[in-house]
């Protein structure tokens, strides 16, 4: 293959990997106002339609009554309205903020492996994933954390004091959780680097670790603090301290309107879009179908497929408990969010890393 | 008051407690629940509230069995009504045909909902039953004209009041056979 065919290839992958990813997230806000209506007893959207698709007899009627043409009414409406800024507002990185929230989690969906084809020739297998890099989680951690400047900055640059109170607490939060968040993975990965292998940090080595048993069944300690620690650098309830509405009117997004506070809210929601792919491919065994079932499919693009469905389907499933835990717990108040992270789930991981390295320690003198 | 406060023992929560997890996953149990529980919204447009009896709408006006205006523009409800809403134009009927034995009639009755504030006292007030405060609870329009029901409208909104009094038919045949009792 000449180089700029493939440059277009990769091109073409990366920008079907936006438009997936960009698509779960602009569903998962339906879905969010779907369930959240659900929960609590209402029907949420149901007269959102398109001319000819919602003309189909039944079809039509059917799709509208799911709210499945809203995403499309509410991303036309931030695009076309009246932008105003705030004349109190620090124009340069008022207009910035958006962007750099933005930014980190369209950039962490690149070392995110999403399926695995199979050549039915050599029996070859190569993950699908768009930079298949040897640092993955490390990579993923880095730039998932960048998201908070843009939240800080946002808050920051509205010179509002509901604003910069959203922002510090977003700060304080994505440090206190990062540690917890690290210090769970950190076993997952000793055990998928068994002396000798030559994995790495790559998402890819984890997922195939997990052909025979998936983490969250052997490791339900260090899944459940990764899993708390998602939801909270995600900023999702329970601990959506950044823009808890009833005590700091929106939050950091207070200044912002129409498409700017579209790009905020896109952002959160690929958040969460990312951060349950991640949990899926570290804990619930990526693609592999079911524990101890190692990617049944058959070789070549079906299979690649398939394969892909699995994992997608198991991200949407994540999603919605993401939505669910939102509907059922009340918000946190921001001192018990503090005392949670660094009094309580802190030392668990760290027990946790250092039960694992004692385990690890002996299974290796004795069977090594 | 000693004796009557029972200061309840709070006892130390369990480790299970302490770690709120069984709490979550019953919430969680509870909002799953309701996810197929029946919904509770009524979709306005296409499924009306129920009206219960003697509610309170927009007032009409009703005609008779024979289709003449019940109205005898004797103006009771102009001017009980309290915030001025109601104007009447009196007038003369034909003294012959179908009009012959009732009084009086309306020449123009105007109703203006933009003052109207449905307290029913013009229906109350009525002698001849002949103003209705009826059904219709939504009105909406894009001027003001548009708000002040004249005749036509009152009528049309109002329709016919399917009463047994027969009050112009009595005094008819009251003034044609005479009067039984005299």
């Amino acid at each position: 293959m000449e180089l700029w065919q493939e440059i277009l290839l990769k091109t073409g992958f990366a920008l079907g990997v936006i438009s997936v990813v960009m698509g779960i997230a602009a569903y998962s806000v339906l879905a969010e106002r779907k369930v959240s209506s659900w929960i609590q007893g209402r029907v949420g959207p149901n007269r959102t339609t398109l001319p000819i698709i919602g003309a189909i007899p039944f079809i039509g009627p059917f799709l509208t009554r799911l709210g499945l043409f809203q995403p499309m009414a509410d991303g036309l409406k931030f695009l076309f309205k009246e932008e105003p800024v705030p004349g109190h507002v620090n124009k340069l990185y008022y207009n910035l903020a958006p962007v750099v929230a933005m930014v980190p989690a369209l950039t962490t969906m690149v070392i995110l492996p999403f399926g695995q084809i199979k050549d039915s020739a050599t029996g070859v297998v190569t993950p699908l994933i768009l930079a298949n890099v040897d640092v993955g989680v490390l990579f993923l951690f880095a730039v998932s954390s960048l998201g908070v400047y843009g939240i800080v900055l946002g808050a920051w640059a509205s010179n509002n004091k509901y604003s910069f109170m959203g922002g510090i607490r977003s700060s304080a939060q994505m440090i206190s959780y990062e540690l917890t968040l690290g210090l769970a993975v950190l076993p997952v990965l000793m055990w998928a680097n068994p002396p000798g292998s030559e994995g790495g940090l790559s998402l890819v080595n984890v997922v195939n670790a997990q052909g025979t048993l998936w983490t969250a069944i052997w490791q339900p300690i260090s899944a459940l603090l990764f899993l708390v620690a998602i939801f909270a650098e995600t900023n999702r309830a329970p601990f959506d301290m950044p823009e808890s509405e009833t005590d700091l009117v929106g939050g950091f997004h207070t200044e912002y309107g129409a498409f700017k506070f579209g790009m905020f809210f896109v952002a959160e929601y690929a958040h969460i879009v990312i951060g349950s792919a991640v949990f899926v491919l570290l804990f619930l065994g990526g693609w592999h179908i079911f524990p101890g079932v190692a990617d049944p499919w058959p070789a070549g693009y079906i299979g690649a497929v398939l394969s892909t469905a699995t994992f997608l389907g198991k991200t949407c499933c994540l999603i919605f408990f993401f939505i669910w835990i939102r509907w059922t717990l009340p918000r946190f108040r921001y001192d018990q969010v503090m005392h949670l992270g660094w009094v309580i789930l802190l030392p668990i991981a760290i027990a946790n890393l250092i039960l694992n390295i004692a385990i690890i320690a002996v299974w290796d003198k004795f069977n090594g | 008051m000693p004796g009557k406060t029972k200061v309840l023992e709070r006892k130390p929560l369990s480790l299970a407690e302490r770690t709120y997890l069984p709490q979550i996953a019953t919430g969680l149990k509870t909002t799953l629940s309701n996810l197929f529980e029946k919904k509770v919204t009524r979709e306005y447009p296409e499924q009306p509230p129920p009206i219960p009896d003697g509610y309170r709408g927009v007032p009409t006006l009703v005609k008779d069995p024979n289709g003449r205006e019940k109205c005898v523009s004797c103006q009771l409800c102009e001017f009980v009504c309290p915030p001025k809403a109601i104007r009447i134009s009196p007038g003369e009927l034909d003294e012959t045909g179908e009009t012959a034995h009732v009084e009086k009639g309306p020449e123009e009755f105007e109703i203006n909902m933009l003052r109207c504030i449905y307290c029913g006292l013009c229906q109350e007030v009525c002698p001849e039953e002949a103003i209705w405060l009826q059904n219709v609870y939504s009105l909406s329009g894009y001027t003001r004209e548009e708000f002040v029901n004249n005749k036509e409208k009152l009528y049309e909104m109002g329709g016919t009041l399917p009463d047994s009094h027969f009050k112009w038919d009595k005094k008819k045949s009251a003034e044609n056979e005479g009067n039984p009792h005299h």
